[in-house]
C-alpha cells in the first residue's frame, strides 16, 4: 500500500504538471481538489485517464471519482480493490 | 461614435436534415431531429447528427477531392454568393473550430490548416479578398457574424458573406469523451436528466450589408467569464455582460424581446450557468428554445445555424419548441419553449457560449 | 479611419528573446527548447502561478507576452484580440497521436481543452481578469489590416478602452509572439 501511495504521487504529479511539488510533499490525507493542492476539473478528468491507463479501472459517473479523488488516500485504496493491471 | 445598422439579408444552411434552407424549416416544423447512433471513425454508437453518405451525395463539390466539411460550405454558400456581387470590397468571414482536422489522421498537417481551407473556399466562390478566419470555440460562428459587421461598419468592408462550418469527426468525439461530456442518448436542453452534449455537422451562411433589408443588427458583444478554459462561470458574468452590452448598443430594454436562441448544449453546467444568467438579467419569462436537440452541437457552425433559424422562424412566425426537453432541470426558472407556438415575433436574442470562458450576444430585429 | 490609433506599448517574443518597446527584457541560450525558454522565461517574471505548467506551448508563449507587456499597465476594460497561422494545430498533432493507436487510445482532456486556439485568450483573460470583448482570428500572416480596423472598432465603439492585440504563433518549436497596446 505505502509503495502504491507513493507510486501514485508521482503519477499525480507527472500527468497534472504539478511543478515545483515532489511526492514528499504531498500527505497522504490530504485533501486534492478544492483548498490542498487546488486541482481543477479538468484535473479530475485526467485522473480517470490515469486510473483507466495505468489501474485499468474505468471510471464514468463523475460523482463517484470526486470521493475517490478526495486524497491519496482514498485513490489508493480503491486502486488496490479494483485494479486490473 | 454611433455607426449605421447593419442587415442580415440572404441565408442559407445544410445540415443534414437538409439541403437548404427551406427543407431544413420542414423537417423542424414537423418535430424531426438528426441525432442518431452513428460510428464515428472506430468510435462505435455515439449519438451524432451526421451525414449518412447517401445523404452527402447531394451535396456539390467544388474542386476534386473536396472533403465532406468542404462540400457542406460550398453547397451552403454557393447560392449566397452567387444572389449578391463580390467586389474587390466584398469580405468572406469563415467561422469553423476545427476545419478539416481529419487530414492528420494522413498526416496531412498543412492542409489540416484553416487558412488553406479558408482560401480554398474563396477561390472557389469567386471572392476577391483575403478570407478571415474566425476561430473562437463554440462561439464562432455569432462572433463571426459580430467581426463582418464591425469590419463593415468601421469602412474595412462593404458587405461580406459569413460562412460557417464544422463535422462531426473522430478527433472532436474522442476529446468530448474524454471530458466525459457525450451524451449517452440525444441531448436534452435545460431537462433534468440531461447528461451532456450530442455533437452535429452542419454549415450555414448570411450575407450583410449596409443595404436596408429585412433583418437589422441592432447590438452585439463578445465578453469572457476570465474564470476557467473549459467549465462555464458559476455566476454567467460575461454572458450577462455580453447581453447587456448587446442591449446597450442596440439601446433598447432587453426585456422587450420576443424569444431567445440560447446555446443549451445539455451539459449540466453550461445550461445552469445560461439559466443563472438569463434570470440575473430579468429574462426569467422571455420564450427560450436550444436546438441542439435537432442539430446537435455543430460547433463553429452553431451559432450562425440557429440565427439562420431563429431568422426563419421569426418570418414564419413561428417559436420553435426544445426538442429533448422535457422537465425543466436547472437551478432558475426560466421558459423554455415546450410546444410550437405561433404569433408574430419581432425581436431575437441569441446566445452562445464556449470554451476559453467566451460568450456572444446579438440582437436582432426583423423590419417588417 | 486607421490613422486614430496608436500603438502604446509593445512586446515580442523570437528566438528566445523579449522585447518590451525595444528594450531587451529577457533572452536565453537559442539552442534550448521553446518549453525549456518559457519556464526561465517565467521564472524571470517571480509570480506564482502554476496554472502555468499545464499550459501548452502556445497558451505559454501568449501567457509569457501578455504578462510582459501588461506589467504596470491599467487592465480596466482592455479587449484581447489575438491571430495565428497554425491555430492549435501543434496541440492537436498531439491529440491525434493519442487516438491514432487504438492499442493503446488515451485521449487526454488537458490536451484536447487546448486544441481551440482561442484557449490562450481565455488564459490570458483568467490571469488578467479581463471579462472584455475576446477573439481569436487565424491567418496566413499577421493580417494587421483587419486586426487594426477591428481593433479601431472596439475603440470608437466604446466597447473597450484599451485594445491588446497581437500575433501569436507556434508549431514544431517554431514561434512567434508580436503583441500591441492600443
Amino acid at each position: 500500500m505505502t509503495a502504491l501511495k507513493e507510486e501514485l504521487k508521482r503519477q499525480i504529479i507527472e500527468v497534472l504538471n504539478l511543478e515545483d511539488i515532489t511526492p514528499a510533499d504531498i500527505q497522504d490525507e490530504e485533501v486534492l481538489f478544492g483548498e490542498g493542492l487546488g486541482l481543477d476539473s479538468i484535473d479530475a478528468l485526467e485522473l480517470i485517464v490515469l486510473m483507466d491507463k495505468t489501474y485499468g479501472i474505468k471510471l464514468s459517473d463523475p460523482k463517484k471519482g470526486r470521493d475517490i479523488f478526495q486524497s491519496v488516500e482514498t485513490m489508493a485504496a480503491y486502486i488496490s480493490e479494483n485494479r486490473t493491471k | 461614435m454611433t455607426f449605421d445598422p447593419i442587415y442580415i439579408h440572404g441565408m442559407n444552411c445544410v445540415t443534414p436534415l437538409g439541403m437548404d434552407l427551406l427543407s431544413n424549416w420542414t423537417q423542424l416544423l414537423m418535430g424531426n431531429g438528426g441525432i442518431i447512433r452513428h460510428d464515428v471513425g472506430r468510435i462505435k454508437n455515439s449519438y451524432v447528427a451526421k451525414f449518412i453518405s447517401e445523404e452527402a451525395a447531394g451535396l456539390l463539390t467544388p474542386v476534386q477531392d473536396s472533403t465532406l466539411l468542404e462540400r457542406m460550405l460550398f453547397t451552403a454558400a454557393k447560392p449566397i454568393a452567387s444572389k449578391y456581387v463580390l467586389t474587390p470590397r466584398t469580405a468572406l468571414v469563415l467561422s469553423t473550430t476545427k476545419g478539416n482536422v481529419s487530414l492528420l489522421q494522413d498526416g496531412r498537417m498543412a492542409d489540416a490548416q484553416l487558412n488553406v481551407l479558408a482560401n480554398k473556399m474563396a477561390e472557389a466562390l469567386g471572392f476577391q479578398t483575403q478570407p478571415i478566419v474566425v476561430s473562437h470555440a463554440c462561439v464562432s460562428g455569432l462572433l463571426a457574424l459580430s467581426v463582418a459587421k464591425r469590419l463593415i461598419q468601421i469602412g474595412q468592408y462593404d458587405d461580406a458573406v459569413v460562412l460557417a462550418g464544422d463535422v462531426v469527426s473522430e478527433f472532436v468525439v474522442s476529446g468530448f469523451q474524454a471530458f466525459q461530456a457525450m451524451s449517452p442518448f440525444p441531448c436534452k436542453p435545460f431537462d433534468k436528466d440531461r447528461a451532456g452534449v450530442s455533437l452535429g455537422e452542419a454549415a450555414a451562411c448570411v450575407y450583410v450589408s449596409k443595404e436596408k433589408g429585412e433583418f437589422k443588427i441592432l447590438g452585439e458583444a463578445a465578453i469572457n467569464d476570465a474564470n476557467h478554459i473549459s467549465g462555464p462561470s458559476r455566476t454567467g458574468e460575461g454572458l450577462v455582460q455580453s447581453v447587456l452590452r448587446a442591449g446597450r448598443e442596440a439601446s433598447i430594454d432587453i426585456k422587450d424581446i420576443d424569444f431567445i436562441s440560447a446555446h443549451g448544449t445539455a451539459t449540466l453546467y453550461n445550461d445552469e450557468m445560461e439559466a443563472v444568467a438569463f434570470h440575473r438579467l430579468g429574462l426569467q419569462d422571455v420564450p427560450i428554445h436550444s436546438l441542439k436537440g435537432y442539430y446537435g452541437h455543430t460547433l463553429g457552425a452553431s451559432g450562425l445555424l440557429e440565427t439562420v433559424i431563429a431568422l426563419k422562424a421569426m418570418q414564419e412566425e413561428v417559436l420553435l419548441p426544445t426538442l429533448g426537453f422535457e422537465e425543466l432541470g436547472v437551478s432558475q426558472p426560466v421558459n423554455i419553449i415546450r410546444e410550437a407556438g405561433y404569433r408574430p415575433l419581432t425581436r431575437l436574442l441569441k446566445t452562445a457560449s464556449g470554451f476559453g470562458g467566451s460568450n456572444a450576444a446579438m440582437l436582432v430585429e426583423r423590419c417588417g | 479611419m486607421l490613422e486614430k490609433i496608436t500603438i502604446q506599448k509593445s512586446c515580442t517574443i523570437e528566438q528566445h528573446r523579449i522585447v518590451v518597446d525595444d528594450m531587451l527584457v529577457w533572452s536565453s541560450a537559442t539552442d534550448m527548447p521553446f518549453s525549456d525558454f518559457a519556464k526561465d522565461a517565467f521564472h524571470h517574471l517571480d509570480i506564482d502561478y502554476p496554472k502555468f505548467y499545464k499550459m501548452d506551448a502556445l497558451s505559454k508563449l501568449a501567457f509569457l507576452a501578455a504578462e510582459y507587456i501588461l506589467r504596470g499597465e491599467d487592465k480596466d476594460e482592455l479587449a484581447l484580440v489575438l491571430a495565428n497561422k497554425s491555430g492549435s494545430l501543434d496541440t492537436d498533432i498531439k491529440h491525434q497521436e493519442s487516438i491514432q493507436d487504438t492499442e493503446n487510445y488515451y485521449p487526454r482532456p488537458a490536451t484536447f481543452v487546448y486544441t481551440l486556439a482561442n484557449i490562450c485568450a481565455g488564459e490570458i483573460s483568467i490571469r488578467h481578469g479581463l471579462q472584455t470583448e475576446n477573439a481569436f482570428f487565424i491567418a496566413e500572416e499577421f493580417p494587421e489590416e483587419t486586426i487594426f480596423a477591428y481593433a479601431d472598432y472596439l475603440l470608437q465603439s466604446n466597447k473597450a478602452k484599451r485594445v491588446l492585440c497581437g500575433w501569436v504563433e507556434y508549431f514544431q518549436e517554431d514561434y512567434r509572439a508580436l503583441f500591441y497596446i492600443f
